[in-house]
């Protein structure tokens, strides 16, 4: 099972709050999903007397709160997020992401950095949002966060995993479990991402803007779940010819 | 170059007839591009869009879908001030207009704004008339230190200001500045501008620029449709945001479609009309060609309109809106700046959200982000 400072995960598909039409939809497809690990942005959340209709679900859901730092620019913005998602929701659980890019929300590596370090310091389980960069995941991991969150391509583009070749990288040289997030558009490529080896998905626009957000989220919840135990049994290797069981192997194998 | 003489280096009939021979061809090549540019903006607003509106619809509905979700924001306008120093042919706060000048004191924006968080909002936008002696930065800056501890989200809609004027602004809480330049036809602007700081057409084109240096964290931009030819206009709103978008690239963008309304002592004649099919082909063009930029609608449009068209492409929505200053906490016989179409409550305009299947969004920002 996947374990991230120190928890467990049933699942390994994270997802997300944002973008649904309604609280009670986002419930059902979160159930739908299985998750247990559910990102929600911290700049959304109701601060006045009413209680948040988004928080009040999650509440009542088996899952880990993921607060994030959505629409910090800087890293001194984030550390501000970060801080008040800890006092507002107790938990230092965090998923930190600073995008200064308004149209494409790419995110910072140099600030993500600096608010990374800073934040371990301070005890947070960080899982940085950052590019599928091998060097700076290797960088992230030194700085203490808890796992590192690569993405596949433009958040919320559903392109699926462009940066492909990257992520393989950084699979390949995690001290830290690897969760591939923005980008993921199609439980096909959810599925691609287990197969490669990542430790989990994080899954929202495609869930969330799906016609059947519910269906959807089922579908993903299979995809995740073919593509670990794919990566478990060893895929076979890729030919480019067919190669059936040769009669000279054959031959070979009879020889004394 | 800034991005202002950029654009005073465009010529309007150039741009007008660019856009006016447009085809059918251009018009579908620009459907099926991936990314879109200027001259696809232009092929979709151009007359030989128009057949093509029920495609343009489902892909720009598709794109909203998917950078906004099913989501709409909602924000209430606050008028601080109708004191205005400048006459300008098609607006109620104009000076020679003969009616009760306001300007809230604190004690009465604070009364306002118990009555709009009364209503649930969280995002306001504080208005005033353009009167730098009577209504400039001293008092925005004591205005927006009250307001801000109201809200998550402040924007303004004043008068052009200078860079430094909108650093403090922004430090002192405000996260957005709507500035439209009205029209982008300067001698049409200059017969409609007849006195005062408004007549400096150029001020008022490089105030985006300003913002941007300023590292406002969200820019609004419009033309007052309707003032000169509504497709060239548009046209150019689009040109100067595209080009404020990769030169000031860490600020968001707004986009309004305000269509001329009627106001007490009206003088202008409208040199053209927007019907609402084309201001629906607008809306569409604008979010085929800037998936990103957050568009807007406001109650100077129907309720029928609106909710009808919300759901295609708009990601921000006012509601309830008075346009005389106090006019939420106390009916003041100060006259309102325009008159609204949609005069429902912002419950009964959430709840018509909730209806087709969007989630009313009031609160979206940390204080503390952009300063």
């Amino acid at each position: 099972m996947l374990t991230i400072a120190g928890t467990t995960f049933t699942s390994r598909l994270f997802t997300g709050t944002g973008k649904f039409s309604h609280p009670d939809i986002m419930k059902d497809a979160l159930v739908a999903s299985q998750t247990r690990l559910v990102t929600l942005a911290l700049k959304r959340l109701s601060k006045g007397d009413v209680p948040d209709p988004t928080l009040n679900v999650l509440r009542s859901l088996p899952v880990t709160l993921l607060p994030n730092t959505s629409g910090a620019a800087t890293a001194e913005e984030a550390i501000y997020a970060a801080r008040l998602a800890r006092e507002l929701l107790g938990t230092s659980w965090l998923k930190l992401e600073i995008h200064p890019d308004q149209r494409f929300l790419l995110p910072d590596p140099v600030e993500t950095l600096k608010a990374a370090e800073a934040l371990c310091d301070e005890g947070f389980n960080v899982l940085p949002y950052c590019h599928a960069d091998p060097v700076l995941c290797k960088r992230l991991e030194e700085a203490g966060c808890a796992a590192v969150m690569p993405l596949g391509a433009p958040i919320g583009s559903n392109k699926g995993l462009q940066t492909r070749d990257f992520l393989q990288i950084i699979i390949e040289q995690a001290g830290v479990p690897v969760v591939v997030d923005a980008g993921i558009g199609a439980p096909s490529h959810a599925c691609e991402a287990m197969e490669m080896g990542a430790d989990a998905v994080l899954v929202n626009t495609a869930i969330a803007a799906a016609t059947q957000p519910v269906a959807m989220a089922t579908a993903f919840a299979k995809a995740v779940e073919a593509g670990r135990e794919a990566w478990l049994a060893g895929a076979a290797p890729v030919n480019s010819r067919a190669s059936a069981t040769s009669p000279f192997t054959q031959f070979l194998a009879g020889l004394s | 170059m800034t991005v202002a003489e950029e654009l005073s280096s465009t010529d309007w009939d150039d741009v007008r007839l660019a856009l006016y021979s447009k085809s059918a061809a251009d018009v579908m090549s620009a459907l099926q591009r991936p990314v879109r540019h200027w001259q696809d903006f232009l092929a979709l607003i151009s007359p030989a869009a128009e057949g093509f509106l029920p495609d343009m619809a489902v892909k720009a509905q598709a794109l909203t879908r998917q950078r906004f979700g099913h989501t709409v924001s909602l924000f209430v306008p606050l008028y601080l001030s109708n004191l205005c120093a400048n006459e300008c042919t098609y607006c109620g706060f104009t000076m020679s207009n003969k009616i009760k000048r306001t300007k809230l004191t604190m004690a009465e924006i604070s009364e306002e704004v118990y009555a709009i968080k009364k209503m649930g909002f969280d995002s306001v936008l504080l208005v005033t008339g353009e009167h730098e002696t009577k209504a400039g930065m001293d008092y925005f800056l004591q205005a927006v230190e009250l307001v801000k501890a109201h809200f998550s989200h402040v924007t303004m809609e004043v008068q052009p200001l200078s860079t430094d004027d909108y650093r403090a602004l922004a430090a002192a809480g405000t996260d957005s500045v709507l500035v439209y330049q009205e029209t982008y036809h300067r001698a049409h602007y200059a017969e409609y501008h007849l006195r005062g700081k408004k007549q400096d057409f150029d001020w008022r084109l490089a105030t985006p620029d300003r913002l941007g240096e300023a590292g406002m964290n969200k820019i609004g931009l419009g033309a007052l449709l309707g003032l000169s030819e509504w497709r060239t206009d548009s046209a150019f709103t689009a040109l100067h945001l595209s080009l404020l978008q990769q030169r000031y690239w860490k600020s968001r963008y707004s986009v309004a479609f305000p269509r001329i309304k009627p106001c007490a002592g009206d003088q202008a004649t409208q040199k053209s009309q927007v019907s609402d099919k084309q201001l629906v082909q607008l809306i569409c063009a604008y979010r085929l060609c800037f998936p990103e930029v957050e568009l807007s609608l406001s109650t100077r449009e129907s309720p029928a309109f609106r909710d009808n068209v919300v759901p295609l492409a708009i990601n921000q929505l006012s509601a309830a809106s008075q346009t005389q200053p106090g006019g939420y906490s106390a009916p003041t016989t100060a006259l309102e700046q325009f008159s609204t179409e949609d005069t429902r409550s912002a419950s009964a305009v959430a709840n018509s959200l909730t209806a087709r299947g969007l989630d009313p969004v009031w609160t979206d920002w940390l204080n503390a982000f952009g300063r």
